[in-house]
């Protein structure tokens, strides 16, 4: 199974997204922001970092790349689609996901190992989590406060489209403490936390067993392999 | 030079963190009269001809659809300077 990751200018996470596809038994295959080839990828990873400096709005500028657009031509066809931190804001400023991401309420750029409750498990990143299976991965960001109008938060929760949640503390002061969200059909999955930083013990957050063994992010990239053979 | 600009403002209703820490040390500074403060952004596009009808309306949808975000942010003038 072949799953694109975009790289933009400004783009950070590209290979840790790529290795942890890799780890998790897929192919990784680079994509180009420019290029509206996306060389007939089973998925799509849309990684973390700072593309176009964050100048405009974050994801902003990449949201019209022919890549980005490529992308979302395709997930109305049921493309699964990642979008980690940066490439969430790309995946709301591309109208695939609703509502806003803003500077967090606090002003700091916030790095920590973050717990958070896995609320939807029929997406195509989610399916192997158990319902409400909590899980630490780390969170990165300085624009990850989520806002929306109250209607739209209202049907978010009624549709179950409130993929992850924050526990313990609210890092960046989202409304409803949403740390991602799925589209209608849950080939779209976006979230501020980090997956592709938790595949690989060595690598990952602390756990009670061992330093840094911390591999909660597998599941994500191992639930779309599984989603795509079902497909 | 002929420009269009056009000036956005994080919603009314929305917390604007930015600024709230530019009135927090305005308040520090002694400036008490200052009750509050928020910051948005104005962006000139400019023109190497006289600007026309079409061009504003043509900045209109730019200025809604991609230099603002409706869910953040409002458009809250575009004026045209000759």
């Amino acid at each position: 199974m072949k799953i694109g990751v975009i790289t933009y200018p400004g783009t950070l996470d590209d290979r840790d997204a790529q290795r942890a596809i890799r780890l998790a038994g897929g192919t990784p295959v680079p994509l180009w922001h420019a290029d509206s080839d996306i060389k007939k990828v089973d998925a799509v990873v849309l990684p973390g970092g700072f593309s176009y400096g964050d100048y405009l709005r974050c994801g902003a500028i990449a949201a019209q790349a022919p890549a980005t657009q490529e992308v979302v031509r395709l997930a109305a066809q049921g493309l699964p689609v990642l979008g980690i931190c940066n490439g969430f804001q790309i995946l709301v400023e591309s109208r695939l996901l609703p509502g806003g991401l803003i500077r967090n309420e606090h002003q700091h750029f916030i790095c920590r190992d973050q717990r958070i409750r896995v609320e939807n498990t029929s997406t195509a990143w989610t399916n192997l989590f158990e319902q409400d299976e909590e899980i630490t991965i780390p969170l990165k960001n300085a624009e990850g406060g989520y806002i929306a109008s109250a209607e739209t938060l209202k049907m978010l929760e009624a549709e179950n489209r409130v993929v992850f949640r924050y526990l313990d503390v609210n890092p960046n002061g989202s409304m409803n403490d949403i740390a991602g969200l799925t589209n209608e059909r849950g080939n779209v999955v976006g979230l501020m936390p980090h997956p592709e930083h938790a595949t690989e013990a060595g690598f990952g957050p602390d756990t009670d067993i061992a330093t840094r063994s911390g591999v909660d992010g597998l599941k994500f990239f191992q639930s779309v392999l599984k989603a795509l053979v079902n497909a | 030079m002929p420009k269009i600009i056009v000036e956005i403002m994080p919603k009314q209703d929305l917390l604007d963190p930015p600024g709230k820490a530019v009135a927090n040390a305005l308040k520090r500074s002694g400036h008490n009269d200052i009750v509050n403060v928020r910051i948005g952004k104005r962006i000139e596009l400019h023109f190497d001809r006289p600007i026309t009808q079409a061009d504003l309306d043509s900045a209109g949808r730019v200025a809604a659809s991609f230099l603002s975000n409706d869910v953040i942010e409002d458009v809250v003038a575009i004026t045209k300077e000759d």
